[in-house]
């Protein structure tokens, strides 16, 4: 308890990161329960096409190129970038903290094969890898989340490392290992929990650039067809871009806001809970 | 300096540069290897391809097809044939395009490039300008307005930047051209042809760029207040050099390693970038190619392209750790 009023006090020292975090809570609150304030369905057209925002107060951000509802098409789409962002961030932890624990505690060639892979992930072109993968097994919520979190790996899989190689010399491991704790339990029990701080702030970044990546892809056509996402509709919008260029604005607008709010918290956190870094 | 230290120290160069050589090479097979791994677990083969390119065709006809282009050999005999076919340049052919894909790919890389290099010396030099001046002027409004900048410019999608350029810069203010890379039908020397591809790179560059801008910005910026706090800044200012030459004389030169690790990192991400910019900007480059690609279910031109572009990060990081050898001396060659 102590610890956690430490953390928060250190938290809110810095105006940025309290900005972050309440614009991260607007973000999560609209898509916990936008969907039930605004039209149901944001395919349904329900108005006139190419109706300007704040013209009618019934459809305060208009209507777009086929008269859908572009308030419910953000507020829906709020709920598929997050939803997509935290997947896509949870299985690339997953992945990443179980090479780099493996790789960092074992050293030796467990270290040197996964880190080959590691690299070689991390030099092909990644955004053109998640378009080439998306393209081949067929766009769904499931494929994009699958092949964001394996582009974004490499890079939790070389911070865990880092940390689990400096962590293993010190004297609380050594002693584990003196009294006979089975690996598993060092790793998971011990180590890991001590590397929680840097795979937490790396977590809200990731989140931030699954969201861009997913953003990129759905513009690009590559998003679920099912699904209305912010970056769909800036490509539906990109099509009447020079007389109506609210419907692409709009939704851009909206992740401008929910990628900023993230780095922002991400920032703070590491300000947190690196109090020794603090002065940077 | 003897010319026997002079001739170890050249026989060193080379052999990091063959060490690094031989690294790259594996990597590429390796990214060989992994690309036929995923045109192997991509639902359908080639020739389910090229039935649905055809309308359909009976069962017998595409088994007979398949025997002939080798599909029904075991996997290692078909990936030593892709290796092979690889090794020749041979990357197949887009029946889309009606043309190899490799020759395709050629035809749009020079402009992929030069958009590329275009995007890359602005971000850095601009990146470069911004993190001296806010580390010049660390904790004040000036520095605070920089980092806001900087965190905007990580938040923007750069294919929504591109869009809302071409809204405000071409549609709004008709100050720029916001499609493709040269003026159709205009019959221009050469200098006022290069002008025009200039005034075309404008927007597709800046928008490319943005991102990394900030990247090099925050970069710089921590590395140069990392420096300021050494020891022999410390004995420069206590020599009563000015502020201004300790920054750009003493702090600058050496702050600049880092960015210059970053300049081989950002390679594959601005091939990444250059498919949305491209795609939003009409530009005829390997971007552009890939959304086509796409949208034409051409799976063999999107793994070549994947290829090539892996292929340029893999060169893009040997030239990079060279020119890092040389600039730093203190970088173990060996």
């Amino acid at each position: 308890m102590a610890a956690w009023r430490d953390f928060w006090r250190r938290y809110r020292r810095k105006t940025s990161a309290m900005i972050g975090l309440v614009l991260l809570c607007f973000v999560m609150l609209v898509a916990l329960v936008g969907p039930w304030l605004v039209s149901a369905d944001p395919w349904d057209i329900v108005v006139s096409p190419f109706l300007w925002p704040g013209v009618d107060p019934e459809f305060p951000l208009g209507s777009d190129t086929l008269g859908r509802d572009i308030l419910s098409g953000i507020v829906h789409g709020s709920r598929v970038s997050l939803l997509i962002g935290l997947a896509a961030t949870a299985a690339a932890l997953g992945v990443g903290v179980t090479v780099g624990a493996v790789a960092g505690y074992f050293r030796g060639w467990p270290d040197d094969l996964l880190m080959r892979i590691t690299e070689l992930f991390q030099t092909i072109p990644t955004f053109l890898l998640a378009v080439v993968l998306v393209a081949i097994f067929k766009p769904s919520m499931l494929t994009i989340i699958l092949v964001i979190s394996a582009v974004s790996w490499p890079a939790v899989a070389r911070l865990v490392r880092a940390e689990f190689l400096s962590l293993r010399e010190r004297e609380f491991v050594q002693s584990c290992v003196v009294i006979g704790m089975s690996e598993a339990r060092i790793i998971f029990q011990q180590i890991l929990p001590n590397c929680l701080a840097p795979i937490i702030v790396m977590s809200s970044i990731l989140v931030a650039s699954a969201i861009l990546t997913e953003s990129g892809l759905s513009f690009l056509g590559l998003g679920d067809p099912n699904l209305m996402s912010w970056g769909t509709m800036i490509g539906i919008g990109r099509e009447a871009m020079r007389t109506a260029w609210y419907m692409s604005a709009l939704p851009g607008v909206a992740i401008v806001i929910t990628v900023l709010a993230l780095n922002l918290v991400g920032e703070g956190l590491n300000d947190a809970l690196n109090p020794r870094l603090k002065n940077r | 300096m003897g010319s026997a230290a002079q001739r170890t120290d050249g026989s060193r160069l080379v052999r990091f540069l063959a060490r690094r050589s031989a690294q790259a090479a594996l990597t590429l097979l390796a990214i060989v290897m992994l690309n036929f791994l995923i045109v192997h677990l991509a639902p359908g083969d080639a020739i389910d391809v090229l039935a649905g390119e055809f309308g359909g065709a009976d069962t017998a006809y595409l088994e007979k097809l398949r025997r002939s282009y080798g599909l029904d050999q075991p996997l290692y005999i078909q990936l030593f044939q892709y290796l092979f076919n690889v090794a020749q340049l041979n990357l197949g052919f887009s029946f889309r395009n009606n043309m190899p894909v490799f020759e395709l790919i050629m035809t749009r890389l020079p402009a992929t490039l030069l958009l590329m290099v275009a995007s890359m010396l602005l971000s850095f030099s601009a990146g470069l300008l911004l993190g001296v001046f806010s580390a010049r002027r660390v904790n004040t409004f000036a520095d605070d307005a920089v980092s806001v900048l900087a965190l905007l410019c990580y938040a923007t999608p750069l294919f929504w930047f591109g869009l809302m350029a071409i809204v405000l810069f071409t549609v709004k203010l008709n100050l720029l051209p916001g499609n493709g890379m040269y003026t159709i039908g205009a019959n221009l020397g050469w200098f006022a042809a290069a002008l025009d591809v200039a005034r075309h790179m404008v927007l597709p560059a800046c928008s490319l760029a943005l991102f990394h801008m900030a990247v090099y910005t925050r970069l710089m910026r921590a590395s140069m207040l990392e420096i300021f706090g050494l020891d022999y800044i410390r004995t420069a200012r206590a020599k009563g050099l000015s502020q201004r030459r300790i920054a750009f004389r003493h702090v600058l030169p050496n702050a600049i390693l880092p960015m210059v690790t970053m300049l081989g990192l950002q390679v594959g991400s601005l091939l990444g970038g250059a498919v949305l910019v491209e795609t939003v900007f009409g530009w005829p480059g390997l971007g552009r190619l890939a959304f086509d690609a796409i949208l034409q279910r051409d799976h063999n031109l999107l793994i070549g392209i994947l290829l090539l572009g892996s292929a340029l990060v893999v060169i893009a990081n040997l030239l990079t750790d060279l020119l890092y050898a040389w600039l730093d001396p203190r970088i173990e060659v060996a």
